[in-house]
Formats: C-alpha cells, structure tokens, sequence
C-alpha cells in the first residue's frame, strides 16, 4: 500500500513534469466553480477529471433532468448547468485533463506536492482541491463469482491493446454503444466473437446495431439473448462461463470478456493518501475547506463536516471560502483585499468585463 | 398511505408505509431498506434500486418504460419482473404491494 504524504526525495522528472498553483480533482460543478473563485484570486488551475467531458454527475448521470435549487436559476438542467459554467470561469484559463485519473499524490521536500496520472502525467503544484463529487466514475463489475481473479488478464472494461483480443475467443457484454463498438473492431481481429446482451434491443447508435445485425446474418458473430451467470477457468485464465438463456442454460467456451455495465463511482486512490476520512468522506476544517493535510482542500459531495449536505450550492459556497485560504498558503504574507465583483475595478478586469 | 412489503433474498420481510406521489425507492430509502442503494438519487441513471415485482402485482404496478428498460440494462440478474423502483410512484392502488429485493446490486 502507498500512503504516500510523507516527504520523499523520490526523483521528478522536471522537463515532463506540469508546475502550476493548483490542481483540481473533478470537473463537476463545484471543481468548475472553483476555478472561477480561484481565478478571482489569480490562482491558475488545471483541472482533472476521468470523464471524457466536464460537469461530472450533472452531464454523466441527468444532462436531461431539471435542478430547482440553483439560486436564481429556478430550473435548470445538469448538461445546461455544465455550459454555464464553462461560459462562467472562461475568463480563467484553467487546463483541462480529460479521461485522466489522479493516481499518486506524494508531499515533495519542499512542501509541494507531486501527482501523478494513470496516463503518467506529472503535476508540481502547491496546492490540490479535491472535488471529486461520490469518486473516481469506474466500470461496474458484475458480481459474479470469482471476477476480480480474471481481471486484467482475462476480464477487461477498456481496450488498452487491441492484441490482447487477437486470435482469441471473445464475450462481450451489453447492449450499448460500448458493447456494439467492440464487437465491430474485435471482430476482424478475434478468433471469435459472442455478444450478449439480455434482451434482443440495442441502445447503440442504429447504424452500429445494423453493421453488427449484419455480422450475426454472416455467421461472422454470435448473437446470444442472455445473461452471465458464472465464469469457469484458473490463475486467472478465463475458460468458459454459463450464460442463462430464455429457456437453456448453456456454456460458451471463450478466454476473453468483456462486460459493460456502465459506470459507478468509487473512491478510488484517494484513500491511499493518508488523507483523514468518515466512511469514505473527507472531513474539512469549515472554515477552510482545508483536509487533515495542509495544502490539500476537499469540496463539494466528498468532504463532510457537522450539517453537511451534499448540494451543488454548499459546494459553491465552499469553493469561495477554499480560494481565500488557498490564497493565503500559496502568498504568505500577503495581505488579500476582500472585493465584489459589482464594484471592484481589478476583479473586473480579470473577468474581461471592463 | 399505501403498505408495500420489502422481501430480502434471506426471506426476511419489512413493511413500510409510503405516501402517495412519492415513489417506491424513495418509500424504500427513507426506511432504510437493505439492497435499495438508488446511487443516483432516482433521476433513471444507475439501477442500484432493482426490484423484482410480485407476479400478483405485476399488472398494478405496470411495465417498464423505454428509457427504465435501458437503465435495466446496467442490472445484474434482471428477470421480466424487474423494475426499478425510483419508476414506481406510490399510489393507494399499490396498498399491498410485494416486492423482493436482488440478491445483488451491482
């Protein structure tokens, strides 16, 4: 296990490695907004998120679904929230780094801290601002018997290498775009390809449903209506599982799956910081927003304190008051004059209204 | 108010009684019934509040729409008695209704 807050001299890679001020976890709402009361402070941010967009929950989970409790905005939906946002901390030029997940965070001799990607991008920043919403967005796992032992060496959610599927015989899972896509590039390249899904409906993109109906006419794919109901194989080397039909149980002999059952969210690596938690919550200092470690501020749905409520509006008011004491860490010493965005000539200059 | 009974995969069984307009995972969060994790707060997004209905009931408590058949999807161990509970609204119709929770969500 790596807790990892304890310095260590561990060497950087200085010429790959990104410096900034401020790295944010999460491109919900609340890691949105906190670029804008951070960049009202000039603090420059880049923002992570696993998600291959920004808004987090609000564009991964309801994009459609109205919110009445945004103030002043008396209904709103998630993916509309989202734009306003993007629009809202323009101004501030924060990077983004999509589909990219904080693997690693290390406290530096000289009091920075060092994260790392799962894609092996390096960061450099004084400060990190956690707002990681319920987590890390990661595939679910089909609680079947035995999965994780399959895991990366038989069971895969992602293609990182296609010649990992090449001359094998290969299960694919679902009935969405994910799935579709998968039978259609694996199958040129498979010794076989199997899609099952439990009902004969695809929620895929049409033409993607019509290239695969077309294989299955071909007897190039096996279509199956199903559901899996165990795995059979050892060390780790899938042999064949059970599938559960309308009427049969039947065994499919093949040595690759893959299962998409969307997303849930996990903590994830944050636990091996040595962070303090309360039931997988970061518990803050109110008045801060400042986590067990200084320098590492947790906002939004992940932190919890006395009266917490997970709401995108407890949210902003976190972020504002995170920035004050981020500012204050990143310049000691120097004194932050309180300002409003109505009247303050400077604010309004780095905002580009004036 | 409408009584709808919670069967867990031991056997075990808890009665609630939910208010009309208000919907079965909601009935079911607010009196901490085991198995409903409704992670998405019932907005249609994650299957965590899988049901299986009663066959008795199946016809009161309707069929799925579209976009709860897609969400089903995502559900482990899904039989044509499943719902997702955030579907369900709870109406003096539903008094008596029998539910059985997955032994499994995912």
């Amino acid at each position: 296990m790596d807790t990892t807050l304890s310095a260590t001299d561990a060497p950087v890679m200085l010429a790959s490695a990104i410096e900034t001020d401020c790295v944010i976890i999460g491109a919900g709402p609340v890691g949105l907004f906190a670029v804008f009361e951070l960049g009202l402070v000039d603090i420059k941010a880049h923002v992570i998120d696993i998600l291959d967009k920004v808004g987090g929950q609000c564009s991964e989970l309801y994009p459609e679904k109205p919110i009445y409790d945004i103030p002043a905005l008396p209904v709103v939906t998630g993916q509309e929230l989202t734009d306003r946002l993007m629009e809202q901390i323009k101004p501030f030029g924060a990077t983004f780094h999509l589909r990219e997940r904080i693997d690693s965070l290390v406290r530096m001799a000289d009091g920075r801290f060092r994260l790392e990607t799962d894609a092996q991008r390096v960061f450099l920043t004084k400060v990190v601002v956690i707002a990681a919403g319920g987590g890390s967005f990661t595939p679910k796992r089909p609680p079947l018997a035995g999965i994780e032992t399959y895991e990366g060496t038989s069971v895969f959610y992602s293609v990182r290498r296609m010649d990992a599927f090449a001359d094998r015989d290969v299960l694919i899972v679902g009935g969405g775009d994910s799935a579709l896509d998968w039978t259609l590039n694996l199958q040129p390249i498979a010794k076989s390809v199997t899609l099952l899904h439990r009902r004969d409906e695809f929620r895929g993109a049409p033409h993607s449903v019509d290239q695969m109906r077309a294989l299955v006419a071909d007897g190039k794919v096996a279509l199956k209506i199903g559901q899996v109901t165990a795995l059979h194989g050892e060390a780790g080397q899938l042999a064949s599982v059970t599938i559960q039909t309308k009427d049969a149980t039947e065994t499919l002999a093949v040595d690759r799956m893959m299962p998409f059952f969307g997303l849930t969210m996990k903590l994830g690596p944050i636990a091996n910081w040595g962070i303090h938690l309360d039931q997988n919550l970061i518990k803050v200092d109110t008045s801060t927003y400042e986590t067990s470690e200084p320098g590492i501020y947790a906002v939004g749905d992940i932190n919890t304190y006395p009266g917490k409520l997970k709401l995108i509006l407890s949210g902003f008011h976190e972020v504002a008051l995170m920035a004050q004491a981020a500012h204050k860490l990143i310049n000691p010493g120097k004194k932050l004059l309180f300002q409003y965005t109505t009247s303050s000539s400077s604010l309004q200059k780095k905002l580009g209204v004036k | 108010m409408a009584k709808i009974t919670f069967i867990q995969p031991d056997g075990s069984q808890q009665v609630v009684e939910a208010a009309p307009g208000m919907t079965v995972m909601e009935s079911a969060r607010l009196n901490r019934i085991a198995g409903i994790e409704a992670e998405c707060g019932g907005a249609c997004a994650c299957a965590t509040c899988h049901v299986y209905v009663d066959a008795a009931w199946a016809e009161t408590a309707g069929k799925a729409a579209a976009i709860e058949e897609d969400m089903l999807d995502f559900a482990f161990d899904v039989r044509p008695e499943s719902r997702l509970s955030c579907q369900i609204k709870v109406t003096a119709a539903l008094d008596g209704l029998v539910l059985r929770v997955p032994g499994k969500q995912f």
